[in-house]
């Protein structure tokens, strides 16, 4: 499953450079309320862990570096706070992002409420075509208080031509699933559009396998 | 549960004058004990005696700097209380003000207009061990009631300043647009828990900025400002559980992880070294002590902020699985703008924190790259090793200082703002005897620096133990011995005492403090 990866990449400015063979970096953001999970979803990305966590402060980034078959991509992971407080600074996050997750928590409705204003923003700031929009149920291990039946996520994602599927951070069901099918739909997204920024790097330093997606959504990404 | 008195057996205050009471040593005797001055004169700053006396003055101190402080010179309490009187007018000047005062751009935050149908804010927060998600309590229960101290921040007007009863003390504390209100049942003084209640106003002002907390009230009186403190209460209990056993919230001081001089040395000019254009504060921790920090020229940071900044890692586990980026607002520094820290561990499991502190939002990944290099050159110079060292032992016991009978002490060098502590000793090592001797110190400390009649020094017997409390120019010094001690004894100890630090100071403190 996920093997280690490296916790932060440590400083390579983000210029745009293109040298190397196929080592492609994505920018992902997790959006959503507060304590819907994106940082435990961030953790199960990153480490497969989870441990009960604070708020986050601001945003915190994790990298993680996902195989294909045919190229390397490294995931940038820009994992926002909830709060309102912190609203202001959030698009920085999701200016030229490649992935925007937009996370609920499928026992508080309330949440995915938040979840349709996050989609609406972003609809306001997306590059059609550019990013791959994933709206995400999460706290699945939590289905019986569930507040969201599954057919409205899946609803609400088909009006807008996302992806959709539930996970749990908690017990890291569907979370790979998840990250595997975000790497394929940003490479052929990517390599219809515009290409991804390549790395000088050859290495592959975490390594994470695997074909399977499982996700319920229609297939588009936004725009498209 | 609380709320008893802690006895005072003896109620006796021997007030000593240092200067004639104790013997002095003294190698500078022409230097007055009061230089008058709050910057110390360079004559006196070559002139560190190796059996410093009580008759020192600041700026000479065993712990003082040899260049320029670290910090915004701060007396200590008074600074705290003064400013309290002083910010009604500084909130004038910040709403028409440009905001970039100190001649440092800072952002402004963006303030959006809020709507929403409820009453006054009202906000509760309770000292709550660890950190984690608490879930909200009942306030009809009697859990909640029981609580040794309560905070509420309302907005709105009052004129009341404090109601003593039944065993309750209520302080209000008004900042406009908030109005804070403290409930205690301990045996703080009104002025005690006024500092507290300052102490919460900045660190939501920390998370808002004045100008923004201002603005959401001008567009609706009623606003209810939970909406935007929200997933900000771990860090109002942290604080508060902090100002409970934390000595420098009460000193007004920080304290350092004692290193050899040299490895700080190399440490600080590694961080320098890691500079970038936007960077203003670059600031190692261990935990709650200081390793090192580093400021552009110019710039100091005032001990509150530091504090808060401490408060913010020390009660967020965000930081640990990746490298954090957040706007934070130092009200010291300026109530009306961001900065931009980024916030992360050397490693996941380690006690190095690094806080970088830029004025520019969008320069993450040249400060990522910052402590990149950092890193590298530590590791380099194999500074690296030796801090791992260090902080096998991150303190020392007080036998080291070789006084029969004293159990605990607290040491302040006024002019750098830094402040040593041995550990805590078996006594008091339980979190209750801890507090307990944080509210003996909270005593002394109000005695000492009590805004009508000040002392200059305090002995006292307890019935679990004898104190002595020491305040001059230069330094602020409280000594906790055990009930077999004497006064005789205790005032024999300080000169060796100071000589010791003396002989430490290098290891204690940070004399070198550098900049960009």
């Amino acid at each position: 499953m996920m093997a280690e990866r490296r916790l932060s990449s440590l400083g390579e400015s983000p210029l745009e450079v293109e040298v190397g063979p196929r080592l492609l970096r994505v920018k992902m953001v997790l959006l959503g309320g507060s304590g819907v999970g994106k940082s435990s979803l961030a953790l199960r990305f990153c480490k497969d862990e989870f441990k009960a966590s604070t708020p986050t402060v601001g945003c915190a980034y994790l990298t993680q570096v996902v195989c294909l078959h045919d190229s390397t991509l490294r995931f940038e992971i820009w994992d926002t706070a909830g709060e309102e407080k912190y609203h202001s600074v959030t698009p920085l996050y999701y200016r030229g992002a490649h992935a925007a997750l937009v996370v609920y928590d499928i026992s508080k409705k309330e949440s995915f409420m938040r979840a349709q204003l996050w989609l609406k923003e972003l609809e306001k700031q997306y590059i059609p075509g550019e990013t791959v929009v994933v709206l995400v149920g999460n706290k699945a291990d939590l289905s019986d208080t569930r507040q969201v039946p599954l057919q409205v996520g899946y609803r609400l994602a088909e009006s807008k031509g996302l992806l959709f599927i539930e996970t749990s951070a908690k017990s890291g069901e569907q979370v790979s699933e998840l990250l595997m099918t975000i790497a394929h739909r940003v490479k052929q997204s990517s390599s219809e559009v515009r290409g991804l920024i390549e790395w000088p790097e050859a290495e592959c330093v975490g390594v994470l396998q695997g074909e399977r997606s499982s996700l319920l959504g229609a297939c588009c990404s936004v725009g498209s | 549960m609380e709320g008893k008195l802690y006895a005072w057996i003896i109620e006796r205050c021997l007030p000593l004058k240092p200067d004639t009471v104790m013997e002095a040593d003294v190698h500078n005797n022409s230097v007055p004990l009061e230089n008058g001055s709050l910057a110390p004169v360079d004559r006196l700053r070559r002139d560190r005696s190796d059996s410093p006396t009580p008759g020192l003055v600041e700026g000479t101190e065993p712990g003082a700097g040899l260049d320029s402080a670290m910090f915004v010179h701060a007396q200590s309490f008074e600074d705290l209380t003064a400013d309290g009187e002083q910010e009604e007018e500084e909130v004038q000047v910040q709403e028409g003000g440009d905001g970039s005062e100190r001649g440092l751009e800072v952002e402004k935050p963006r303030a959006e207009g809020e709507e929403r149908e409820e009453t006054q804010g009202q906000q509760e927060e309770e000292v709550q061990p660890g950190g984690g998600r608490v879930k909200e309590e009942d306030i009809n229960s009697e859990g909640w009631r029981s609580h040794r101290k309560h905070v509420f921040v309302l907005s709105g007007k009052n004129i009341i300043r404090s109601i003593h009863a039944e065993g309750y003390k209520v302080v209000f504390l008004r900042k406009s647009p908030l109005v804070l209100v403290g409930v205690s049942r301990t045996r703080q003084s009104e002025r005690e828990l006024t500092r507290e209640l300052l102490y919460i106003y900045y660190q939501i002002i920390s998370l808002l900025t004045l100008t923004q907390l201002t603005h959401v009230f001008q567009l609706k009186q009623n606003y209810d400002l939970r909406r935007l403190l929200a997933g900000s209460e771990h860090l109002t209990d942290n604080l508060l559980r902090l100002l409970d056993r934390d000595p420098g919230l009460l000193l007004s001081a920080v304290t350092c992880l004692p290193l050899p001089s040299s490895t700080r040395d190399t440490i600080s000019s590694s961080l320098q070294a890691a500079k970038a254009k936007s960077l203003v504060f670059s600031i190692l921790l261990a935990g709650s002590r200081l390793v090192t920090l580093v400021r552009k020229k110019d710039q100091v940071l005032h001990h509150m902020d530091l504090h808060l900044l401490f408060n913010l890692v020390g009660s967020s586990s965000s930081f640990r699985e990746g490298e954090g980026w957040t706007p934070i607002c130092l009200p010291k520094f300026n109530t009306a703008g961001f900065f931009h820290a980024h916030i992360s561990y050397l490693e996941p499991a380690s006690e190095l924190c690094l806080i970088l502190v830029s004025t520019d939002r969008e320069d993450f990944f040249n400060l990522s790259d910052c402590k990149r290099r950092f890193l590298e050159r530590l590791r380099r110079r194999s500074a690296y090793q030796a801090l791992q060292e260090a902080l096998q032992a991150p303190s020392y016991p007080v036998a080291q200082v070789g006084i029969p009978e004293l159990r605990h002490f607290v040491y302040k060098s006024k002019s750098s703002g830094l402040y040593t502590s041995p550990e805590i000793p078996i006594p008091y090592q339980c979190e209750e005897e801890q507090e307990r001797l944080m509210r003996l110190y909270q005593y002394l400390h109000s005695r000492m620096h009590h805004p009508t009649r000040p002392l200059r020094s305090i002995y006292r017997c307890a019935d679990k133990e004898n104190l002595l409390a020491l305040v001059t120019s230069g330094f602020e010094l409280y000594l906790c011995f055990s009930p077999l001690g004497t006064k005789a004894l205790a005032v024999s100890t300080i000169n060796k005492l100071l000589k010791w630090i003396r002989k430490e100071e290098d290891r204690l403190f940070i004399l070198n403090p550098q900049t960009y």
